[in-house]
């Protein structure tokens, strides 16, 4: 047996003591072990067609439902992994609090799904990613194990941050059974400026103003479109406001834009044109890279950091002009037999491979969306 | 292995690098035996110097090749030990790595070598209304390689971040030297979140040789209120109001009466000698924003008892302010003989508690304790009065310490907020994590550097370590991963 609690006594210092919801969860994964099978975690399962379909029998976390623990004056909120992501901004929003990273609400999207995606919304360039927010986790491993790195606090250097490397791990290093977040007050007053400009002009004035001491909290260009946000306090805004110029967008209308994530369509839309339309790309890039208009640049977000092309180009060509400017793509939606992830140089890769090892060592953990290494 | 000249390994490392690159004579070693945890003193093998990346990775090719173990240091200025040599260790100097090779502001980005002082940054974007966020206090001497090792903070944090927040990427080496590129001027990279992993790792997992940091717009305009209270529970919940109310400080510190007292005698900022607890609260931003701000964060500070209240009315007056806090570990240093700065975090809501534990504490371990404190983050630098030159008072004073870190453990908080674990305080982590999770940072730091040669026995103790404090049982005898170096 390879279980370290086979090895060390009991005791309250030798290991953490699992919720009964935990506790059955951490006997599917010992049990997976043993008879070798795959499982993939389910949070809300909005399905999405990232990575195709998923292997193995599906573990949900429907069952860690909850906010553990919410002190609007510590800034932080512990909530369990399985809470839809609607009950914990509706939490926040009733002390007027949120999460920084702003990530896109989809119907039954939960708190572990969108910390395993990593997926940061608009505000990410000026408030930080998902990573950059979460604080610890409580970790489920592949040998069924119940671990808990960072903690309930703001600043924690103790122990390397692996709570940090569970954003955007796709579930590949364990279930994350209940995470600590960092939040943020609402802004006083938010507005959204609009301008009509080209890609090229959007991207140097965004850019220039990002260099600027402006409460900026997004800038985005979509269908010919600058869309400038600010936030604040009414004084700040409202100062802000007049040297930026542009249209004004009513309320709700601005707060649609945002919400769909720098105007991508529903998802729905992506899911049932992905027959007709060409490919989704999504590339991280230097924030002044250049317009990729003619590469099928269909909007700029991150205030030019991210990219999204429709492009029917084969996968190495996106991938290499991605490389080339600095930055990596990811297959985002469309038939594409290629990896999903941008592949990763081998020294890299190989880290990958160990650090899966070290986490998930008899592989329990589907890997389909996780393929870069 | 031996420091004797004509040694085979210092004759490979002298070959790997330029003519003045290598020390090895005690003299000359001499400043390399510590960093900022002086107690702890050791001579290494040698000191290597290189003055580019490739010299660094022939460094480590050599010492891999022999088994020798390579410590990573930038100004020595760490506070925890990591950087502490080992008389079998070659320590690999990144200071001479001080170029900053680019700063692109319209990117606002900069892209710089490890060895580049933080401070350096800063001044390096001045020109174009751009700087560097995180601002440790030793800022005009740690290095950024130091910082991304520790994942450093400053007064500033609350607001900016802390180094993790701020570093988009890093070039690196990793102990055999190979070359390791993660993340850049893009938002973010593919795979893994690896440079999460690599910042606040404390040399142990790479070489750091490059960095690409994030440059913010220098706010327009910084004001600070000063504000003293009769109690430290005053000041505590004035804090939880100024957040309760929705604002988030650009700094927000706070100082016990001792601390004061000491800072006072030392700058003479003007902070009143008579208060409890004082408190410093920075706003910065446009003069709308600041204007708004500063008026609400003086109204709540009002409400929650504030005896006096002082706002800077010139950039002179407010850096003069903030110079007292600054200046807070020498000042202190200045009326004991020697002190031990701790660096435990905690949920803002038992700071008085915590703090009235310190108070008892410092009575039953029969030393004073003067209290520094990032309080919007909830991060306390307990300073523990001592004299080196007095038998028994530096173990009095790191039992004292490892004390404070429980209470700091008990109270939902951790034993290192910003300076890292290095050697100082082992003991604690096994206090705060259980084998498991040791072991699985002990299997992460396998999984880069298999052989063990990186900054090996700092950071994360072993399990044994952890047993013999009672804190970990391991059964019978037997062994987790045996193959792990004990103690
Ligand atoms: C290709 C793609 C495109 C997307 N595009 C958009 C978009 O444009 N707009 C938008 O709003 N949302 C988008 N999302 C949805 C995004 O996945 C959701 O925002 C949300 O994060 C999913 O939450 P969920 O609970 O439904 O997760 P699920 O769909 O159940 O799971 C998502 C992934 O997370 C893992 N996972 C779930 N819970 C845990 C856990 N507790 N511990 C460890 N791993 C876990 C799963 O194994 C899976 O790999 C997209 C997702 C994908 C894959
Ligand atoms: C007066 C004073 C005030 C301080 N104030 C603060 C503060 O406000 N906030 C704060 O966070 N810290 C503070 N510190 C602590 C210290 O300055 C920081 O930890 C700093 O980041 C250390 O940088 P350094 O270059 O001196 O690193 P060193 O002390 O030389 O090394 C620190 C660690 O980093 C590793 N390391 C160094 N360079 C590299 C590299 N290139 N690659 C890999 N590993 C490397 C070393 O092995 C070691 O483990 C303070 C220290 C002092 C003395």
């Amino acid at each position: 047996m390879d279980t370290l609690a086979s090895q060390i006594e009991g005791g309250a210092q030798t290991a953490r003591v699992a919720s009964p919801e935990e506790a059955l969860l951490a006997d599917a994964v010992r049990t997976a072990a043993a008879e070798g099978r795959v499982l993939h975690i389910v949070g809300g399962g909005s399905k999405v067609g990232l990575g195709g379909v998923p292997r193995g029998s599906p573990l949900s976390t429907s069952a860690l439902s909850g906010i553990v623990d919410y002190d609007p004056a510590e800034l932080v909120v512990t909530v369990r992994a399985g809470t839809p992501l609607a009950v914990l901004q509706g939490e926040l929003a009733r002390h007027g609090q949120m999460l920084p990273f702003e990530p896109p609400d989809w119907p039954g999207a939960t708190v572990g799904g969108v910390i395993a995606s990593g997926i940061s919304g608009p505000r990410r360039p000026f408030a930080g990613s998902v990573r950059d927010a979460l604080l610890g986790v409580r970790l489920l491993d592949g040998r069924g194990q119940v671990l808990q790195f960072g903690g309930r606090v703001m600043k924690n250097v103790a122990g390397f941050d692996l709570f940090r490397l569970q954003a955007g791990a796709w579930g590949r290093l364990g279930v994350v059974l209940e995470a600590s977040f960092r939040v943020l007050p609402r802004p006083e007053s938010e507005v959204t400026v609009t301008q009509r400009l080209s890609a090229a002009e959007a991207l140097e004035r965004m850019n220039r103003l990002a260099g600027q001491p402006l409460p900026l909290s997004a800038a985005a260009h979509v269908g010919g479109v600058l869309h400038l946000r600010v936030s604040g306090s009414n004084a700040g805004v409202t100062a802000a406001l007049s040297s930026l110029g542009g249209d004004r967008l009513p309320v709700d209308v601005a707060a649609a834009f945002w919400a769909s994530s720098a105007g991508l369509p529903p998802a729905a839309a992506i899911e049932s044109d992905a027959s007709v339309a060409a490919p989704l790309w999504r590339l991280a890039v230097p924030s002044t890279t250049r317009s990729l208009a003619a590469e099928g640049e269909v909007a700029i977000d991150w205030v030019g950091g991210l990219r999204w092309l429709r492009s029917d180009a084969p996968a190495e060509v996106v991938r290499a002009l991605a490389a080339g400017l600095g930055g990596h793509a990811a297959a985002w939606r469309g038939n594409l037999a290629c990896p999903v992830m941008h592949p990763l140089d081998p020294v890299t890769a190989q880290l990958h491979r160990r650090l899966f090892a070290v986490f998930d060592p008899h592989s329990v953990f589907d890997h389909g969306r996780f393929d870069a290494a | 292995m031996d420091r004797t000249p004509g040694s085979p390994l210092l004759l490979q490392l002298a070959a790997a690098l330029p003519a003045d690159g290598l020390i090895a004579d005690a003299e000359r070693l001499s400043p390399y035996a510590s960093d900022g945890l002086s107690m702890y003193r050791e001579l290494p093998l040698a000191v290597a110097l290189p003055q580019t990346a490739a010299e660094a990775q022939s460094v480590l090719r050599v010492c891999h090749a022999a088994g020798v173990p390579v410590i990573a240091r930038g100004a020595g200025t760490g506070l925890a030990g990591g950087a502490l040599p080992r008389s079998d260790a070659v320590v690999l100097s990144l200071a001479r790595l001080k170029r900053i090779v680019r700063v692109d502001p319209l990117a606002r980005v900069a892209v710089v070598e490890p060895g580049v002082r933080n401070a350096a940054i800063s001044e390096a974007a001045a020109a174009y209304g751009l700087y560097y966020a995180p601002d440790p206090s030793s800022q005009i001497a740690c290095t950024i390689g130091g910082n991304v090792a520790e994942n450093s903070g400053g007064v500033h944090c609350l607001k900016y971040g802390l180094t993790v927040h701020n570093v988009m990427g890093v070039r690196g080496l990793l102990a055999d030297g190979s070359e390791l590129v993660i993340g850049g001027a893009a938002p973010d990279a593919s795979g893994l979140d690896v440079l999460a992993l690599l910042i606040g790792s404390e040399g142990l997992l790479a070489v750091i040789t490059e960095v690409t940091v994030r440059l913010l717009p220098r706010p327009r305009v910084a004001q600070v209120v000063m504000a003293s209270f009769a109690s430290v529970e005053d000041a505590g919940d004035a804090v939880a109001g100024i957040i309760g109310a929705g604002i988030i400080p650009a700094g927000l510190e706070m100082m016990d009466a001792l601390a004061t007292r000491a800072v006072e005698d030392f700058v003479h900022a003007g902070y009143p000698l008579d208060a409890a607890a004082i408190l410093l609260a920075e706003s910065d931003g446009t003069a709308d924003e600041v204007a708004d701000e500063i008026a609400r964060i003086e109204a709540v500070c009002r409400q929650h008892g504030a005896t006096s209240l002082t706002t800077s009315q010139s950039e002179a007056q407010r850096l003069k302010l903030w110079a007292g806090r600054k200046a807070a570990f020498p000042a202190v240093g200045r009326i004991t003989p020697d002190y031990y700065c701790m660096d435990g975090t905690i949920p803002k809501k038992h700071l008085s508690a915590v703090l009235r534990r310190i108070a008892e504490l410092s009575e039953r371990h029969g030393l004073a304790c003067a209290n520094v404190f990032h309080a919007g983050d909830g991060n306390l630098h307990p300073l523990i009065f001592y004299n080196a030159n007095q038998s028994g008072d530096l173990e009095r004073a790191e039992a004292f310490g490892l004390d404070i870190l429980r209470a700091c453990v008990e109270a939902g908080g951790t034993i290192t907020g910003e300076h890292g674990v290095g050697v100082e305080k082992l003991d604690a982590m096994c206090v705060q994590f259980v084998a498991p999770e040791l072991a699985a940072f002990h299997a992460v730091k396998a999984a880069f550097d298999p052989a063990g040669v990186l900054n090996p026995g700092k950071a994360v103790p072993t399990l044994h370590r952890c047993a013999e404090m009672g804190a970990v049982h391991v059964h019978g005898g037997q062994v987790l991963h045996p193959q792990l170096p004990r103690f």
